[in-house]
């Protein structure tokens, strides 16, 4: 179907974006980002409803929060590509002066950001807070917000959890990347974390998986499956099983790419393998 | 002197219930979370008053610190209250991260800080929490030293954009602050003007500074004493024109000399108008059980200490 044809492109050229991004500064963390490509375009472009222009407040819209805020190429891609600031911002990445930060933060004034986040394990406390502020405002819109899997490793997430579902927040969606990496390795290796679905349920919450976190249209199904579940009394999660470097052969199944930067060689190569589809910056 | 009346003792932290309760009759936007310690912090009034927006988070302190940096994001205005050990200490990093570096409107609002919790002991004592939190950029310190400055302090909070600290006690003491007071944020307050030394006290120890210098006063010396109710942003400019003309300082608080007001005027003064000074204040200990009258005493932190440090600095002009 065309619509998603048109997505993808947003998707390739995000994927171009984020390893140009951590090329030049020979910085920052594409695998992940990589990873969470297709549910980032797919929350932005076709999930969310958003206002237009950018306030602090976000009232009467969907409002995202990024915890595992490592993944901030793939984020500025698409928040740029999105409207929030010029596409040419994006080569002031982890520069100094520039607005996008190693990891995300409001304290440059950057559009589309709402929190700072890096320090693992917090953004799903705000991500509370925000939802239960739109209650209070009898806003119906929606708060979603993305963790990875290891940082799941994090103890406030586990208070933030109990809370979500003791307090039935149910206009929050939680989306888990769960790419089974963290920096050391598998997660199953660095500190196993059993069958998260179980957890998750036994905390409260109503759990759906997406098998194909990056098949766009899997994507998008599963994200509308979840907002047809809020408002039912139950914090929402989605189990995103996806590929960290995913699109780029030589970074997928592994977990080396998780903080690296290809080489002017890697980086023709994974290009290669991401054509051009709505300019470069 | 000047004379100050108590008008009966009370805690700082009913100060603070009070104040939330005014707040939930006047700003629809003030909600308040609590770490299951409700009746600690005084703040039943403004939850029987404004159920729906009173959020007992139960106890995982990092949880509402985030809670807190999220329900800013809607507009409104977040009151945390716990102890403030685990309002500081044990929530530095979600402070840092989510609530001062992304400078969100949060009240972080503690109770039982320094030695006079008592006998809980030193695992419920804190005396770091301002070094913690004065040095996080952006973060306004506070600490008010009766049941009316508090009160007044909480209410003006509110109406102050950006992240605040507001330290508070646990244990009943003089209410001597007018009733009526406008707290400005950042001003200190001239108690009692003097000639011979500047006592600079913040939180419980401006009473005991009130009390050394009606004692010093009959030995002939002039002691100017002023409150400084907020450490940061710290009114320099009060400080300077005291010591310019006493030409000596004694600094006093319920918390370590490392991290605390005296060593914040200090840093200032070095650089300013270096000054004689001497700090009533802890010295890098922990605390420990005990009443809190004791434990005033043990640590020197009452009027005695200021009296003899007083006698020290004149020393040393």
């Amino acid at each position: 179907m065309p619509e998603i044809e048109k997505l993808q492109d947003f998707v390739t050229q995000t994927r171009r974006d984020i390893l140009r991004m951590v090329h030049k500064v020979n910085s920052g963390h594409p695998g992940g980002s990589l990873g969470c490509t297709e549910f980032f375009v797919a929350l932005y472009h076709e999930i969310m409803t958003l206002k237009d222009g950018f306030d602090m407040d976000g009232k009467n819209e969907d409002l995202f929060f990024l915890s595992n805020g490592h993944i901030s190429p793939v984020y500025y891609s698409v928040l740029a590509r999105k409207g929030y600031f010029p596409v040419a911002e994006l080569n002031t990445f982890r520069l100094i002066d520039s607005r996008l930060q190693g990891h995300p933060t409001t304290h440059e004034g950057l559009p589309g950001i709402r929190i700072a986040s890096g320090s693992l394990g917090q953004g799903m406390s705000v991500a509370l807070g925000a939802a239960q502020a739109k209650k209070l405002n009898n806003d119906d819109t929606l708060i979603y917000s993305l963790h990875g899997d290891g940082e799941l490793q994090e103890g406030q997430n586990w208070e933030a959890i109990m809370y979500a579902a003791g307090k039935k927040v149910d206009n929050i969606i939680a989306t888990i990347d769960l790419n089974g990496k963290q920096i050391d390795g598998a997660t199953d290796d660095v500190l196993p974390m059993g069958d998260l679905k179980l957890k998750f349920e036994a905390f409260g919450w109503d759990v759906l998986e997406i098998k194909e976190g990056n098949d766009l249209a899997a994507v998008i199904q599963g994200l509308e499956d979840a907002k047809s579940r809020t408002g039912q009394g139950k914090p929402v999660c989605i189990l995103l099983y996806t590929m960290m470097g995913n699109g780029v052969d030589f970074m997928m199944h592994t977990h080396a790419w998780h903080g690296k930067a290809p080489n002017d060689e890697q980086l023709e190569n994974a290009l290669s393998q991401n054509v051009e589809t709505l300019g470069d910056y | 002197m000047t004379k100050y009346i108590d008008q009966g003792k009370n805690d700082t932290r009913s100060g603070f219930g009070a104040g939330m309760t005014e707040l939930g009759r006047t700003n629809p936007n003030v909600v308040a979370l609590c770490a299951d310690l409700i009746g600690s912090l005084k703040i039943q009034t403004f939850i029987d008053e404004n159920p729906e927006r009173f959020f007992q988070i139960g106890i995982a302190e990092a949880n509402m610190m985030g809670i807190a940096a999220g329900l800013t994001i809607g507009g409104k205005i977040p009151f945390t209250g716990t102890f403030a050990n685990f309002s500081t200490g044990r929530v530095y990093d979600q402070i840092r991260q989510s609530i001062a570096y992304s400078d969100k409107n949060v009240k972080i609002c503690a109770s039982h800080a320094g030695i006079t919790l008592g006998e809980d002991g030193a695992t419920h004592q804190i005396l770091e929490d301002i070094g913690l939190m004065k040095m996080l950029p952006g973060m306004v310190v506070i600490n008010p030293c009766d049941y009316n400055q508090t009160k007044a302090a909480t209410i003006a909070i509110a109406d102050y954009e950006g992240p605040v600290y507001l330290r508070f006690g646990r244990p009943k003491v003089a209410n001597f602050t007018p009733p009526d007071q406008k707290f400005e944020i950042g001003k200190a307050v001239m108690l009692n003007e003097g000639t011979d030394v500047t006592i600079v006290a913040t939180g419980h120890l401006v009473w005991e500074s009130l009390l050394a210098a009606e004692a010093l006063e009959t030995q002939g010396i002039s002691a100017e004493v002023i409150n400084i109710h907020t450490i940061k942003p710290l009114d320099a400019e009060a400080v300077l024109k005291s010591v310019k003309k006493t030409g000596c300082i004694v600094t006093a608080e319920e918390h370590n000399y490392l991290g605390g007001l005296g060593e914040s005027i200090a840093g200032m003064l070095a650089k300013q108008h270096p000054t004689p000074q001497e700090f009533i204040a802890t010295n890098d200990t922990f605390g420990e059980s005990g009443t809190p009258a004791q434990l005033m005493e043990k640590y020197g932190l009452n009027n005695k200490a200021i009296q003899k440090a007083v006698l020290r600095v004149l020393d040393r002009k």
